[in-house]
């Protein structure tokens, strides 16, 4: 029998809740009448406008420019005119600018033809990556450029693609692998064109079966040099740290990269905007997005221009069954809750939930009582309940010397707390006034 | 928006779906047949006792949250601590020694500390040993289980306080446990004959019929802790709902064990390795105080070394006063003891960070060079 991999310390097991939207195949959003596109849509400086108010845009038409190295180019998802540009308050509670598009009723979307890309060298298949403003689609939204992009003297062991999706009720990369397989993986050869590693692997929770098969039938078709490794279930394994544990078996030292482990991680929704990016020339101007949650009245996993508005969603989704006691963007553990449905979809945004009561139902807090519950969750190995003690009483400077940077608020203490503390809240806190 | 009522809040949305509350009544509830047990071999005094230490408790909880103005009677903390009390009780205490005993738990122990999470040593322990050290002779009298006798023989001694008595005055060297018990003619039920000589006859193992008494709580004790197979069954349902972890009561009786085997027989003029570990397991309040009380969330270490070590800490220690302290019983003395130790235990042994920079002597000579 084989063995299953994961990764070692702490970690949980939310009920996933994938069998929610799992069976429904991608469809597409039709266009919506009016597009809100923000220019800091990614981890990074925000890209700096490069149209104005009235400006006629065209399909895939470069409309924001990356404004540092850390940064990515904003294309427009289609034909249309800059109605206005204004300020927009996004799900994660970024403040930025954001155009709105009016969108052409006759001419709304582009075509992309695929052009041949194999005599591309690596420098050059970087930039067309760079130039089509592709980030990583898994919700941390790095910029892949400067992902891929291997400084001299740095050797790549492995490139690892993540397709853990390890976050419940999402199962946009779910889909992707099992209905667009073939071209997630001619994504992956690119990202391995660029950066030359020894190994190629993709790591993928054992909870979708299906896409591990069919990733290993088109791989074997094609011969191409992949390793499929299913992984067991474990939240939080979709985090490169976690993943590249359970795959390579290697730690990222506290405060480094993936590199300095000899690893480049991308995601499979990346490597299929990479695809896109370098065979049909085509910006990341559209993504999946999964709408699930008790609350809504229909799942779906949907093709949705970048920009289009949550409400427009919802609605094709058929609305909501009943009110919900929360709106998400993302997954349920680092997701955002929301308020406005008149934000747009992003190129992070995985997933618009609208969830119960229920699941997301608070006991009252209660003082710890020091269960350790939260230590043993720890993916980090830290000790949650004791730097939330010291950020209570804004102690910032010894929380930072207990390793505070090391969290990434994965949720995993939260979860498991049964005093029912705002660890991950608290945590956040602390980071912010710890650094200044 | 349609929905103005939705919440916005920071993640995770999703919860475990623990509290607090669900922890404590999990506990009581995993306590109750061992309780029931109890009240079954002592009479129905020792399920008064029971129930005056549980309703001090709560009323010594209910006047001080109404002074402190909180909310704390819904978590279910008083509760147990009350339940706790009570089975440590011998049935035929005067009411008034379980009402002391609950009301410096809660008041002193917990309350002056801080309220629940903030006190240092267990609470129902401590109550326990604060009566135990005023009224030493009435918690020191208990009455044979109805299974050993027909009478009421209030007045009894437990196996550990005729053992210890008997050590002392230096009986007949060279008698294990079982030997020293049966010449001091301690009763064991015909059952518990008969499954001793089964294993005799049919295993060729050894088994004293005291042991197994004492393991299906056929013994004179506290109200609480005689069942040991009552008290395991209720450890099981804890771990099945993982609310403890092998770490704590493990190593303890590991510890323990090993102690008692190696040294145990010295006391008795025996050799190294020659003591009867086994009937010292399960009798006097061992199981109750590895599976219920060592493994009190507030009082005991969060990691799992730290756990580790905190229960071989609770297992020397009980050898120690077991073997070669004035007292017979020491299982709620080592606890307290190490839950002492626990800061500090706590400050030195911390979990192993991820991708955290060990520094061997290879980095330091390169970080020298």
């Amino acid at each position: 029998m084989e063995r299953i991999p994961t990764f070692r310390k702490g970690g949980v097991h939310p009920n996933d809740k994938k069998v929610l939207s799992n069976g429904q195949a991608i469809e597409q959003l039709p266009m919506p009448s009016e597009l809100l596109v923000p220019l800091s849509q990614h981890l990074g400086a925000p890209a700096s406008p490069l149209k104005q108010k009235g400006d006629v845009v065209a399909a895939g038409e470069k409309i924001g420019e990356a404004s540092s190295f850390i940064s990515a180019d904003i294309h427009s998802p289609v034909n249309g005119t800059i109605a206005d540009i204004k300020k927009v308050t996004l799900a994660n509670s970024v403040v930025t600018d954001a155009f709105v598009i009016t969108v052409d009723p006759e001419h709304q979307v582009g075509t992309w033809k695929e052009q041949p890309y194999d005599d591309l060298s690596p420098k050059q298949l970087l930039d067309i990556v760079k130039d089509m403003g592709v980030v990583g689609t898994g919700g941390a939204t790095f910029p892949t450029h400067v992902k891929l992009s291997v400084p001299k003297g740095k050797h790549v062991n492995a490139l690892v693609v993540n397709g853990v999706e390890c976050e419940p009720y999402l199962t946009a990369d779910h889909r992707l692998m099992l209905e667009q397989a073939d071209l997630v993986l001619r994504g992956v050869m690119i990202a391995a064109k660029i950066t030359s590693p020894e190994k190629i692997i993709i790591g993928v929770e054992n909870n979708k079966k299906d896409a591990i098969r069919k990733l290993r039938e088109v791989i074997a078709a094609n011969g191409y040099p992949i390793v499929v490794t299913p992984l067991k279930v474990k939240y939080p394994q979709g985090d490169e740290k976690q993943l590249l544990k359970a795959t390579i078996k290697r730690e990222i030292p506290s405060g480094k990269l993936p590199l300095d482990v000899g690893a480049v991680v991308v995601n499979v929704g990346t490597s299929f905007a990479i695809y896109e990016a370098v065979a049909l020339r085509k910006p990341l101007i559209d993504r999946v997005v999964t709408i699930s949650g008790e609350a809504m009245a229909t799942k779906r996993n949907l093709r949705v221009p970048i920009g289009a508005k949550v409400a427009d969603l919802i609605a094709f989704a058929g609305g909501l069954d009943h009110e919900p006691d929360k709106f998400i963007s993302g997954g349920p553990m680092m997701g955002f809750s929301f308020f406005d449905d008149q934000i747009p979809v992003i190129k992070g945004t995985s997933g618009i939930l609208a969830l119960d009561k229920e699941p997301t139902a608070k006991a009252p807090q209660t003082p710890c009582i020091s269960c350790g519950r939260c230590v043993a969750a720890c993916p980090m190995g830290l000790q949650p309940t004791k730097l939330y003690r010291l950020i209570d009483n804004r102690m910032y400077a010894e929380a930072m010397a207990m390793n505070l940077m090391d969290c990434k608020e994965c949720g995993c203490c939260s979860y498991s707390c049964p005093a029912h503390l705002p660890l991950v809240h608290g945590m956040k806190l602390g980071k912010r006034l710890g650094r200044k | 928006m349609d929905s103005p009522k939705t919440i916005v809040s920071s993640s995770p949305h999703l919860h475990a779906r623990s509290s607090t509350a669900s922890i404590m009544w999990d506990v009581s509830i995993a306590l109750t047949p061992a309780t029931l047990w109890g009240v079954y071999v002592f009479g129905f005094r020792a399920l008064a006792i029971v129930l005056v230490s549980i309703a001090t408790a709560v009323l010594v909880e209910f006047l001080l949250q109404r002074l402190s103005k909180e909310s704390t009677l819904a978590d279910g903390s008083a509760f147990l601590t009350g339940l706790l009390v009570g089975m440590n009780m011998p049935a035929d205490a005067a009411f008034m020694v379980p009402i002391l005993a609950s009301a410096f738990a809660i008041f002193v122990v917990k309350w002056t500390f801080g309220g629940l999470g903030s006190n240092w040593i267990n609470p129902a322990l401590a109550g326990r040993v604060f009566v135990f050290f005023s009224f030493t002779s009435l918690m020191n009298t208990y009455r044979m289980p109805r299974t050993l006798s027909s009478v009421d023989a209030v007045g009894s001694a437990t196996m550990l306080t005729e053992l210890k008595l008997a050590t002392g005055d230096a009986l007949v060297p060279g008698l294990s446990s079982t030997g020293m018990l049966a010449e001091l003619g301690y009763p064991f039920t015909q059952f518990a004959g008969s499954v001793s000589s089964w294993f005799q006859q049919v295993l060729g193992i050894g088994l004293s019929p005291y042991t197994v008494d004492a393991f299906f709580g056929n013994m004179a004790g506290c109200i609480g802790e005689v069942s040991a197979f009552l008290l395991l069954l209720g450890a099981v349902y804890l771990f099945i709902k993982k609310i403890i972890t092998w770490h704590t009561p493990i190593s303890f009786i590991v510890t323990f064990s090993l102690l008692s085997w190696a040294f145990g027989g010295l006391r008795n003029g025996l050799g190294v390795f020659q003591g009867d570990f086994v009937l010292q397991v399960f009798s006097g309040g061992m199981m109750l105080g590895a599976f219920f009380m060592a493994t009190d969330m507030v009082t005991s270490p969060t990691t799992g070394k730290g756990m580790v070590l905190f229960g071989a800490g609770i297992g020397f220690f009980t050898f120690l006063f077991r073997f070669f302290g004035s007292l017979p019983e020491s299982v709620s003395l080592a606890i307290i003891l190490m839950n002492i130790f626990v800061p500090t235990i706590e400050r030195y042994i911390l979990p192993k960070r991820f991708g955290e920079v060990v520094k061997t002597s290879k980095t330091k000579k390169e970080a020298n060079a």
